[in-house]
């Protein structure tokens, strides 16, 4: 059985916190999830997909954030527990749905999960996601241990059904990976079945309706902040007229510097873990009680501007420090340091606790930046795209995936990139304006996602440029969960479609359409010059199954290669395709046999044919 | 209860999860409060892999420059990397055999040598305990086990308030059946060190 669906009401588990926050959602009874993945929150999707397959629960991985939303939002109304899990950058997708929903509401517990990435470990910005639940008018709720996180998680579907509204559940990659031992609660039954009864002057959002739609919401936002002030969520801690106010994982480290700097005497810490609307009452009432006040909080600075508002609405002067103090930065993550530092300058203690030791000068260290792993298709087709390419002016426009990696040297294979699907978009308004040839890239799965919808318009404006997709078989970057093209027969689940990229783009009427097999490198090459030269839309698929999945789906291994005798050193192999299962001892190249998957694309790039598969009596 | 923290870091596809999963498990077992973060975006693409663990009653699940009690390094280029967290009471023990970056590997960055590496991080740190725990490791029967060989190290050291026994039961209990008795023999292996 899955671990989280152990039912030992008081068993302590050790639980990442994306875990926590799918145990809390098993605990709440949810029925129907919904998810595009997205580093952070991706565990939590994962866990739901696993559960699925021995619960009543319902989880799909949906084409993109904005139909998860919605699905999730569907079954919402017919009074069922729902969930939607999503990355910070998903929000902006689903942010159309989002915007009206709040108008619509819900019956049943509607939690949407949003998990912002500051620092940006494995995202392309680091936006806060607190402004959505400004602009929406729907409550916020944020924890700020892992502990917390499933009970959160509980509370936010019962806030969710008081006031018929979604509610938003904001981590930060903090939260999200990080491990501490939490106590199972009971489980609820899920409800999986509901109902609906037709009623379009309250369901259909044609202006008349949304008109008194938005009233409706605002009263809900009125209530959400009364619930905000009563709630437990929002506690003081400490004494003293320092006061310190702080949201996420922030409160840890303010509450463990308090400690270490010895002036929980002095301190106040006020913890919204109801963020959202500002609990107004009871920071008022905590204000009246500060001389000094200093807000702490990652990303932007939404406490400090909404608390200083509040300090001049009640006529109460006092200092606020936090952002615009300079003291703390808008960028990136904090940590316990940084905080305990910044307290004690804006409260002027003597931080003498930590010897504070001179940064090390370290000579510059060899970089280990992320690679396409050894084996890997992408590498493949961008070695034969520049081969295909070479003397033309090619820019390259890319989309969100492993792909992406194919910037780095020795491929440079990326030119400009936004957001997830944005590869069609952008590589139509770059043929419109440059005098160059336009390729582009995207995943399978970004296909499905987003990247689609530009190649229709691309079609229908007459665009010109080649699309290549890079399909192979799973959605990589996050860890190879299923989309629209996976055959889930493979995995031995029943009951999904199969939906081939191949027949979409030729019923969309791409004027070129190929399929190569990356690894055959002068088929490839001649294909793709093919492609390059239509004038027009020309999309060429790569086909190629992703290595690290295809072992994991126990596909027979191939032989590795080896370096023979022959090889002059010319080193294309390694100068051209940058694999990492080469290394160079006692200036000769070497392939590592356990990290060879045998692709053979270096062999066909040698000029000697010095690369040969390993045979038994041979190396 | 004193608080104890303890950064590890590896090369993606070093176990470094796994051994502190082990590590929490045993702590779990042992009634002792402790917290630990990680950071593995891209480790299957063979990033670096970092993780923290704190044990004692601090709220947080982050570990400051400068602040770390023991610095644990599956691979000597990383621990290198990792000295800011240290002090000049940290105790780093690391596994001195290199997996250089891809531009180290085929010559287009140099690797540091091993006395480089020595000086800098005495120049940091309280202590250092270095050795091959990859040779151990394959010693024990499959060089997949670095991570408890390191683990055994630290086991070694008095240092964690889990004891090696914990551990050990946790290894017994929560790793693969198949690799069970590799694990022990490379953990008992390094507790020696």
């Amino acid at each position: 059985m899955h671990k989280l669906l152990t039912d030992e009401p008081g068993k302590k588990m050790l639980l990442l916190g994306n875990e926590a926050i799918a145990r809390g959602a098993v605990e709440a009874g949810v029925a129907i999830a919904a998810a595009y993945p997205g580093t952070p929150s991706s565990e939590i999707s994962l866990n739901f997909f696993q559960m699925s397959q021995e619960s009543e629960l319902y989880f799909e991985y949906s084409v993109n954030e904005k139909v998860s939303l919605e699905v999730a939002a569907a079954a919402a109304n017919t009074g069922v527990r729902a969930m939607c899990i999503m990355k910070h950058v998903g929000m902006n997708v689903a942010a159309d749905a989002l915007m009206t929903l709040a108008y619509v509401g819900v019956r049943g517990g509607l939690v949407i999960l949003v998990a912002d990435d500051p620092s940006m470990f494995s995202s392309q910005n680091e936006q806060d996601s607190r402004y959505y639940a400004k602009l929406s008018g729907l409550a916020m709720l944020e924890p700020s241990t892992i502990e917390e996180a499933k009970d959160i998680t509980i509370r936010a579907f019962e806030l969710s059904e008081e006031l018929e509204e979604p509610v938003l559940l904001r981590t930060t990659t903090r939260i999200n990976h990080s491990t501490a031992v939490v106590t199972c609660g009971d489980i609820s039954p899920p409800k999986t079945k509901g109902d609906f009864t037709r009623n379009p002057m309250r369901y259909v959002t044609v202006p008349a309706v949304s008109r008194k739609l938005h009233v409706r919401l605002l009263d809900n936002l009125a209530r959400a902040e009364e619930t905000a002030n009563q709630s437990s969520l929002n506690f003081t801690e400490g004494k003293g007229n320092w006061g310190i106010i702080c949201n996420g994982v922030s409160y840890t480290y303010v509450s463990d510097a308090v400690q270490e700097l010895g002036i929980e005497e002095k301190a106040t810490i006020l913890r919204l873990g109801f963020s959202h609307p500002l609990p107004r009452e009871k920071v008022n009432s905590f204000l009246a009680g500060c001389d000094r006040v200093l807000i702490v909080e990652e990303g932007e600075p939404v406490l400090e501007e909404a608390v200083k508002a509040l300090a001049q609405e009640k006529g109460k002067l006092l200092p606020i420090g936090g952002k615009s103090t300079a003291l703390f930065s808008r960028l990136g993550e904090f940590n316990p340091a940084l905080v305990r530092e910044k307290i004690s300058a804006w409260f002027e203690v003597q931080e003498t606790l930590h010897d504070k030791q001179e940064p090390l000068i370290q000579a510059e260290l060899a970089p280990r930046p992320p690679t396409l792993c050894a084996g890997c298709s992408h590498r493949a087709t961008f070695h034969a795209v520049k081969k295909a390419a070479a003397g033309m002016d090619v820019i390259y426009p890319t989309d969100i995936g492993c792909y992406t990696l194919g910037m780095l040297p020795p491929l440079g294979m990326a030119d400009f990139l936004i957001c997830m699907g944005s590869s069609t978009g952008t590589a139509a308004g770059f043929s419109r304006t440059l005098d160059k040839k336009v390729v582009t890239f995207c995943g399978d799965s970004t296909f499905f996602h987003s990247a689609m919808a530009g190649l229709v318009n691309a079609v229908f404006n007459k665009h010109n440029f080649t699309l290549i997709i890079l399909d192979n078989g799973t959605t990589a970057m996050t860890g190879h969960q299923p989309h629209p093209g996976v055959d889930m027969e493979k995995h031995g689940l029943s009951g999904f479609g199969k939906i081939d990229i191949e027949e979409v783009v030729k019923a969309l009427g791409v004027g070129y359409l190929s399929v190569i097999h990356p690894f055959k490198l002068n088929k490839s090459i001649k294909v793709l010059q093919e492609a390059f030269a239509y004038k027009g839309v020309s999309v060429v698929i790569a086909r190629e199954i992703c290595t690290l999945y295809g072992k994991s789906l126990k596909m027979p291994k191939m032989k590795p290669f080896y370096v023979s005798d022959k090889c002059q050193n010319h080193k294309d192999c390694i100068d051209q395709l940058g694999c990492p299962a080469f290394f160079v001892k006692k200036g000769r190249v070497n392939i590592d046999p356990d990290r060879c998957t045998g692709c053979a694309l270096c062999a066909q790039v040698c000029p000697e044919n010095a690369i040969r598969p390993v045979k038994t009596n041979d190396k | 209860m004193k608080v104890i923290r303890l950064m590890i870091v590896a090369v993606g596809g070093q176990g470094n999860l796994l051994a502190t999963k082990v590590l929490g498990e045993a702590a779990l077992l042992a009634g002792i409060p402790f917290r630990m973060s990680e950071i593995h975006g891209m480790a299957q693409r063979g990033g670096v892999v970092e993780s923290a663990m704190i044990f004692g009653d601090a709220k947080s699940s982050l570990i400051s420059d400068g602040e770390a009690d023991i610095l644990a390094g599956f691979e000597p280029l990383e621990t290198l990397r990792a000295l800011g967290k240290c002090n000049k009471k940290t105790v780093v023990i690391t596994n001195s055999a290199p997996i250089p970056p891809f531009a180290a590997a085929v010559g287009w960055s140099a690797y540091p040598g091993p006395e480089d590496l020595q000086i800098q991080i005495l120049d940091m740190a309280g202590s250092l305990n270095s050795f091959d725990a990859t040779t151990l490791a394959i010693e024990a029967g499959n060089v997949m086990a670095v991570n408890m060989v390191i683990l055994g190290a630290l086991a070694g050291t008095d240092l964690l308030p889990v004891s090696a026994e914990n551990i050990r039961e946790t290894i017994r209990n929560k790793t693969r059946k198949n690799f069970i008795d590799v694990n022990l023999k490379a953990f008992d292996l390094g507790f020696k060190q």
